[in-house]
């Protein structure tokens, strides 16, 4: 499997190292960055380029659905797809990070297969 | 299962049902500590003992639902949580024990919420906040209603509490 690089976006950390391990059991050969806001995401992403993104939505400093509505404002960001994983998982929330430019949506609490499910055909896998 | 009705306004106030809500936040919390931690766990009867424990995780819940739900452990059941969610022995969990209790608050508001018809669209979660210490108390400066459940795990009891305004 090809090479990604994923920035995992959450406050917790934890969870980050949670979402590693699951993408590095769905099969990936990961480098990963990790930020604990959009804001701090979006500063990694002026000095970096990655293939993935999975974020959180209830942050503080800057919330994830603000992160993926700025994320579309950007060319050369726009393109990159964006997985939520989070705890607000209500309808209004999904409906509202898709239309944003999410392309897939994760459930806490998850398994490493749901993990699986979602993130491998956003990369075409 | 018994679900709730809600008014018709804008930003509907869920009617309080203990009967109903009880096992729920009981099935919230038992599949956060299964799906994340693979840990099966045994819910005990309530009791009028005081909570003991220096770790507690509270997380906020404003909209249709306004109050606080909040998990209070041994430091030594915090340790061994965030072993468990890390894949890790708990004697090398360090300040990792305060953010995996936060985050396991978080995900049982989260997925009590969304059991609720129609509450989850309406009710935002703040970010986790951790207390450490024993020697506390809590006053609402509203009334309200409080739900309790209590599980063993890893031979200590843990507290899980909802605390509602009205």
């Amino acid at each position: 499997m090809s090479h990604i690089r994923a920035l995992i976006v959450d406050d917790s950390s934890v969870m980050r190292k949670i979402v590693e391990r699951s993408l590095r059991q769905a099969g990936l050969d990961l480098a990963v960055l990790e930020a604990s806001n959009g804001a701090e995401a979006l500063g990694l992403l002026d000095t970096n380029s990655v293939d993935l993104i999975l974020s959180d939505i209830n942050m503080p400093v800057m919330d994830g659905l603000e992160f993926v509505r700025q994320l579309q404002t950007v060319d050369k960001l726009r393109g990159v797809p964006v997985v939520m994983i989070t705890t607000e998982g209500s309808e209004s929330n999904v409906v509202q990070a898709l239309s944003l430019g999410a392309k897939g949506y994760i459930r806490k609490p998850f398994t490493p297969d749901q993990v699986k499910e979602h993130v491998l055909p956003v990369l075409g896998l | 299962m018994t679900m709730t009705s809600f008014s018709q306004s804008p930003l509907p106030t869920a009617a309080f049902d203990r009967e109903a809500w009880t096992p729920l936040l009981a099935l919230s919390a038992r599949e956060v500590f299964d799906i994340m931690l693979g840990t099966r766990l045994k819910q005990q009867p309530p009791s009028a003992d005081p909570h003991v424990g220096e770790f507690t995780a509270l997380v906020g819940l404003a909209g249709s639902l306004c109050g606080v739900l909040s998990i209070r452990c041994a430091d030594q059941s915090a340790r061994i949580m965030a072993g468990k969610m890390l894949g890790m022995p708990p004697e090398e969990v360090d300040n990792d024990s305060w953010d995996a209790l936060g985050e396991i608050a978080n995900m049982i508001a989260g997925n009590f919420k969304n059991k609720l018809s129609g509450v989850g669209n309406n009710c935002m979660l703040s970010v986790p906040t951790i207390i450490v210490g024993r020697e506390y108390e809590t006053h609402s400066l509203a009334g309200g209603h409080t739900i309790e459940v209590v599980f063993e795990f890893e031979q200590q009891l843990l507290w899980v509490t909802l605390k509602l305004q009205e």
